[in-house]
């Protein structure tokens, strides 16, 4: 059997050869430098928000101090760059996604919007009483309850694609699920609570073998691999900025043109209409019907930063880094005896969901905090996924880009501290 | 700043975890409540027998983390023997230490509120997240005093 030393000397002497250098890289986060309870800051909580590069806080700082005004509408210098900006912004996301146009890219709030926007016009308007929705027992609550509230206004019926043991999609199943009343499939890319990555290629091809639309949460995928929106040949592709290294408040709705201008607005107001009269409104183009009033204009910029920054990194680099970081953590958390894994197939992003025999997920990580390493310690907001395992909580490490061995080994010696304090 | 763990999780709070007293459901008891904390799925439900105004027996069931667990435990001994209006303000008392309210620990003090071996969660006010822990069972606890029916949750 491979031992947790043995890996650490085969990254280390992998790490000499590639160009990632994890030193460097953390040098651009500056909130990686602090101190925590009189520890050095291990930060481990990524899948629920990433930290930020130096680039994305300069972009919105810049914004801010020399490119602000409201877009869309002044004939003025500001207005006009301003507008530029965040234009451009949507375009470095169409090609982030390999979207055929930038009229394609939605700015949101986040993927929750996103999702909500698409149930609340799209399903509104397509789908009916007895159709069927189908997602999976993987899904984080903000893919499950806007299902649920469009099931319950309009008489629709969820169904359920499960898993097995190891965290992974029973495709045979899902299959099975796929009938003459499906009308949409909405499914994640990557598991936020055990960080399988699902094959969502393939889940696309069975749908729309039978002219079945699909929305995939990409929310876990797109700060860990390349995305091409195009190639997956999906209706709908939703993503937070916040999980990709860049601001919270702004989001990203792929929806392919025909999708989008076959659907109703969203919410009314300014910017999403063409006229105005007390009679009638005419809408405006897509994208710009789906964004009623002033958006998060320096979100925008900044996620166009990120992208540039994460880009620049290459997704070869950070999944290199992130896999070999996943396998040494793995490793070295299973010398736990008391430790159980959840999620354990073999393709998944770099998250390590787990239980420690007697001792409560919320106790497990307040002991880690006084540590000064920050991880998740709940239901991931995935609830009925921690019914489908039989538990209430879990603790989640979740790596990003800017994690290193230390890290790891950090939270090993944290959770045998908890072993001890608690056995 | 630093502090101590075991100003935390102190011997008697590990013990009441490991092992929890007066845990399960007792036939005869007359009132009940659930609480629930969303935030982290602990679920725990309090049985009281409450006989002629006093609480006679304390009981509860559940699952949760040590803070919670063991702040049920060391609930179910205090209350016992107390009057409804005794063990309510024990609740306020209880509540205004773990939540380091300096007005309402002044007016409990008037009030005399004798926390005895509950003064072991005075840590927990330095750890803000848990402090919905330690009082879970006694949200629980004060539903059923009301004979309120309906569940009570940490984020009310």
């Amino acid at each position: 059997m491979t031992t947790a030393a043995g890996i650490r000397r085969q990254v280390q002497r992998d790490s000499d050869h590639l160009a990632f250098d994890v030193r460097r890289v953390r040098e651009d986060f500056p909130i990686l430098k602090q101190r925590v309870n009189g520890r050095p800051l291990v930060f481990l909580d990524s899948a629920a928000s990433a930290q930020k590069p130096r680039a994305v806080i300069r972009a919105v700082q810049r914004c801010y101090e020399r490119e602000y005004a409201n877009i869309h509408r002044g004939v003025y210098f500001l207005s006009e760059r301003a507008t530029e900006l965040f234009e451009g912004a949507r375009a470095k996301v169409q090609r982030f996604l390999g979207a055929r146009e930038a009229r394609e890219i939605v700015f949101v709030r986040g993927a929750t919007e996103a999702i909500n926007l698409v149930a609340q016009t799209y399903g509104r308007k397509f789908l009916n009483r007895a159709d069927e929705v189908v997602i999976s027992t993987l899904e984080h609550h903000s893919n499950i309850v806007p299902w649920q509230m469009l099931r319950d206004e309009k008489g629709l019926t969820l169904r359920i694609i499960p898993i097995d043991d190891s965290g992974a999609l029973l495709m045979e199943e899902y299959e099975k699920l796929l009938g003459t009343r499906t009308k949409l499939v909405a499914v994640t890319h990557c598991s936020n609570a055990l960080g399988t990555i699902t094959p969502v290629k393939e889940i696309i091809r069975l749908a729309h073998e039978k002219g079945i639309p699909v929305l995939v949460d990409g929310c876990q995928a797109v700060p860990h691999m390349p995305v091409d929106v195009r190639d997956l040949d999906c209706d709908f592709y939703v993503f937070s900025g916040h999980k990709l290294y860049g601001p919270s408040g702004i989001g990203v709705l792929y929806g392919k043109a025909a999708l989008l201008e076959a659907m109703p607005p969203y919410q009314g107001g300014g910017d999403m209409i063409s006229t105005v009269t007390f009679e009638k409104t005419e809408y405006n183009v897509i994208p710009h019907k789906f964004e009623a009033g002033t958006p998060n204009i320096a979100g925008a910029i900044g996620l166009g930063a990120a992208i540039d920054y994460v880009s620049g990194l290459g997704f070869d680099e950070i999944a290199d880094h992130e896999q070999e970081l996943l396998e040494y953590a793995t490793e070295a958390l299973s010398e736990t005896n008391s430790l159980r894994l959840f999620g354990t197939v073999k393709d998944k992003a770099c998250i390590l969901s787990f239980i420690i025999e007697g001792v409560h997920p919320h106790d497990v990580g307040t002991i880690l905090d006084h540590e000064g390493i920050a991880i998740r310690a709940g239901h991931h907001c995935a609830q009925p996924l921690m019914d489908r395992f039989g538990v209430t909580a879990t603790a989640r490490a979740s790596f990003g880009l800017y994690n290193t061995r230390e890290d790891v080994d950090a939270l090993v010696a944290g959770v045998r501290k908890a072993v001890e304090f608690f056995g | 700043m630093t502090f101590d763990l075991r100003e935390l999780y102190q011997e008697v709070i590990l013990d009441h975890a490991k092992q929890p007293r007066n845990f399960g459901h007792p036939p005869g008891c007359n009132r009940q409540a659930k609480g629930h904390n969303p935030l982290c799925g602990d679920r725990l439900t309090v049985y009281l027998t409450i006989d002629d105004g006093v609480v006679t027996d304390a009981a509860f069931d559940g699952a949760g983390c040590a803070i919670s667990m063991a702040s049920a435990s060391l609930m179910t001994e205090m209350v016992k023997n107390k009057t409804e209006a005794e063990a309510h303000s024990l609740f306020k008392g209880f509540h205004a230490m773990v939540v380091g309210d300096q007005a309402e620990n002044a007016e409990n003090a008037g009030d005399g509120v004798d926390l005895g071996k509950l003064a072991v969660f005075s840590g927990v006010r330095e750890y803000p997240v848990r402090v919905k822990c330690a009082t879970l069972p006694w949200h629980a606890f004060a539903a059923a005093l009301k004979g309120k029916q309906e569940d009570v949750t940490t984020e009310e």
